[in-house]
């Protein structure tokens, strides 16, 4: 993994990105540890794990799809390549379009980025997370594209399998977030 | 009917005339290297030129105790101004541009492994720097300081839009600058010519690389602060309003995890420059390149651990002063071992005083007092009486003037010959060192003394104590001395540019793969690459009865 350059550059690229997210990870903590009672809504009184776990596991199957997809490259399948990219994409919507809503209940609960630390805390992260799913979402449709107009020719693609790494790691960040601020209010 | 496709000149020349057809376009369009490292260095001088004239206005409303040059709230723009422009739109760019031009060339590569984001980084940060300017006439500029401390930069207390245009210029120039270092690793790690192995590079291609790790790692601290505040004025969140529950100090610890790494940032490079000038012009190899390279490693490291030495005043408590100032006092020791090699590089040498090497030797010793200064503020008892004051300016003016913008000097006058095929004067050169050593310690050295006797700084006057009036003045003369050194090199880059003598491949008879190429290198670097056995592959080139690789180097 060192001497080819896409790999390199998107693994470096994560490590930069995951001192990002911690950084705000650790912003949502250190004002949910001081938040005192009576300062408006928390992550127990307004988050409801088990809706956000279910479109969250819509996102873990991504990384599971996106996997078939590299398989069916290395098998120079191309109608398996096609069809396992479409699924990562439409599952990857799917999880955004939940995350969507979830943010239009809270607003209209008047939980927003400015109520207090929790909204503001919150949204910053999720809001994060999101764009860099939609960021994998537009790279991941570009691959499509290229692959259906016939491109992919041979059983490696550095370009593929570096977008399957970024891809897993915007995946691997959710898994944090939804274990640290959902998952908690289940203890 | 058919319409002709206009496509994107592929570069063909050098350095194609911006008066030719479509040499413009070639320049604009242009994913080569050693164009956009040009288009790095041009954009940090034309900022340099600014925020020059930034520290001139300070300097003339300094120069008289209770002036009224300038107006407070100009003042503190123009400081706030000037010291952002010169670390992100100067120092860092300059730095970036000399590596985007020099690492290919020196691994043997054609190019760096990312071409289009290559230029993607120069253009952000290009965009970022306009839009940090735009500030001025859109409402004011920023005026909280460089670091923009919290709460001071809330929308409760800066209402201009100054601070907006400042976090997100620099977001703009902290992307680009990420990509750069991203592009740099991945093409030091892949784009060596067989047989240059990591412990034949030159020592740049080191202290880039290491710096480039620095990047990746210390900007995120800075896009994350600088988005919570941005959030935070923009939409009326919390991140660092203590009034709502926010943490102010947050604001502090975000920062200097990326400020700290910063000032390393904008050394290594410049170690770098200096680690290729001095050899040369000593006509010996570096002394002891293992323990330069291995000495960088380790402040790569380090620079993260002493980031709190900045804030030894806002009541951490003793265990992490303790922390963080025995830290600082262990970085010098990596930093002091690269001196004591650069000086027994020189020892029994034959030396030669190039312009280029004037600034290289005089580099050590500005750097040195620099860097004394630093470890002084690592005990902590004398950061509380010394923060804030007109001694810390001196301090960091010795280490990124005297140091930094010293070594780029170094650097300029000994690759100009490579990047334009002519030779910068040597008489004008001298003229624009001495005038650059006198005006620099005429302005900073009393600095150290108006700190100690209690002047603080980011204040836009003072009063008119004894000796103060004085000091200051002195000071604001030797800006003005800097200014005309300015002007003197502006004049030699022009000069030269037009009849200077021509370069030829390799000038100063140095050692490395740049020098095995014409001057300006063609567009795809090198015809033909000498075989690499060596940390001096043109050394064993021109004396094969004696190669390096004989003695194991």
């Amino acid at each position: 993994m060192l001497t080819e350059k896409n790999k390199l550059g998107v693994i470096l690229f994560i490590g930069s990105e995951t001192i990002f997210f911690t950084l705000l990870l650790l912003a949502y903590l250190y004002f949910q540890a001081g938040a005192t009672a009576g300062s408006g809504p928390t992550a127990a009184s307004s988050l409801n794990p088990l809706t956000t776990g279910l479109f969250s596991l819509f996102l873990f199957a991504s990384s599971y799809t996106i996997w078939r997809a590299d398989k069916s490259l290395a098998r120079q399948s191309r109608r398996g390549l096609l069809l396992w990219l479409l699924a990562t994409i439409v599952l990857g919507v799917i999880f955004l379009v939940g995350q969507g809503l979830e943010w239009r209940h809270l607003i209209a609960e008047s939980t927003t980025i400015s109520r207090n630390l929790f909204g503001t805390t919150f949204f910053t992260l999720t809001g994060f997370h999101g764009f860099h799913v939609l960021v994998g979402l537009v790279a991941l449709a570009i691959v499509l594209g290229l692959a259906w107009l016939g491109d992919f020719n041979s059983p490696k693609s550095s370009a593929i399998e570096s977008i399957s790494l970024y891809w897993h790691f915007v995946d691997v960040v959710w898994v944090v977030i939804f274990a640290v601020v959902y998952l908690r209010l289940l203890l | 009917m058919t319409y002709p496709i206009p496509l994107v000149p592929e570069t063909s020349k050098p350095l194609p005339s911006l008066l030719e057809p479509e040499g413009l376009l070639s320049w604009v369009a242009s994913v080569d290297h050693k164009q956009i490292g040009l288009m790095y260095l041009l954009a940090s001088l034309a900022f340099f030129l600014v925020g020059g004239l930034e520290a001139l206005l300070m300097r003339i409303q300094l120069g008289t105790p209770n002036n009224t040059f300038l107006s407070p709230a100009a003042y503190n723009q123009i400081f706030t101004m000037h010291g952002t422009t010169m670390i992100f739109l100067v120092v860092v760019p300059m730095l970036v541009g000399f590596a985007t031009y020099l690492v290919p060339l020196m691994i043997g590569a054609r190019d760096m492994a990312f071409p289009r984001l290559n230029a993607f980084s120069f253009w952000i940060f290009l965009f970022g720097g306009l839009l940090l300017y735009y500030s001025f006439i859109a409402g004011g500029a920023p005026d909280t300081g460089w670091f923009s401390y919290a709460p001071l930069s809330e929308r409760a207390y800066s209402t201009s839009t100054g601070l907006d245009y400042w976090a997100l210029g620099l977001l703009g120039v902290g992307v680009g600058t990420v990509a750069g270092g991203i592009n740099l690793i991945v093409t030091i790690l892949t784009r060596r010519i067989p047989g240059m192995n990591l412990r034949r590079v030159p020592l740049f291609v080191w202290m880039v690389l290491v710096n480039a790790f620095i990047i990746l790692f210390a900007l995120p601290p800075l896009n994350a602060a600088l988005v919570m505040l941005l959030i935070d004025r923009l939409l009326n969140a919390h991140f660092f309003t203590p009034a709502s529950g926010g943490s102010p100090l947050m604001w502090q610890h975000y920062f200097w995890a990326f400020g700290h790494p910063e000032v390393y940032i904008m050394i290594l490079p410049a170690w770098g420059m200096i680690s290729e000038v001095i050899p040369v012009f000593s006509r010996k190899p570096i002394f002891g390149y293992e323990f330069v390279a291995g000495s960088s490693v380790a402040i790569g490291f380090l620079s993260f651990a002493v980031y709190a030495h900045h804030m030894f005043t806002v009541g951490l408590g003793h265990p992490f002063d303790f922390a963080f100032s025995a830290a600082s006092m262990l970085i010098a020791v990596p930093t002091g071992i690269k001196i004591f090699n650069w000086i027994a590089t020189m020892w029994g040498g034959r030396i030669r005083f190039t312009t280029s090497m004037l600034f290289a030797a005089s580099f050590l010793i500005m750097f040195t007092i620099g860097g004394i200064t630093g470890v002084t503020f690592a005990i902590v008892p004398i950061d509380w009486q010394l923060t804030d004051s007109y001694y810390v300016v001196a301090h960091f003016h010795y280490v990124l003037f005297g140091g930094t913008l010293f070594a780029v000097f170094a650097g300029i006058y000994y690759w100009f010959p490579k990047m334009t095929g002519r030779l910068l004067s040597e008489k004008w050169g001298k003229w624009h060192f001495w005038l650059t050593l006198i005006g620099f310690n005429l302005t900073f050295f009393v600095q150290h003394i108006l700190g100690i006797i209690g002047m603080a700084r980011r204040a836009y006057t003072y009063p008119d104590l004894p000796g103060w009036g004085t000091m200051n003045m002195i000071s604001t003369v030797g800006a003005f001395v800097m200014g005309l050194s300015v002007l003197v090199f502006i004049w030699n880059i022009i000069v030269s540019l037009r009849r200077g003598q021509p370069a030829g491949d390799n000038p100063w008879q140095a050692w490395t793969l740049e020098w095995a190429t014409t001057s300006p290198p063609p567009v795809h670097n090198f015809d033909r690459l000498p075989p690499v056995r060596s940390r001096r592959p043109l050394w064993d080139l021109a004396h094969p009865e004696n190669p390096d690789w004989k003695h194991g180097k």
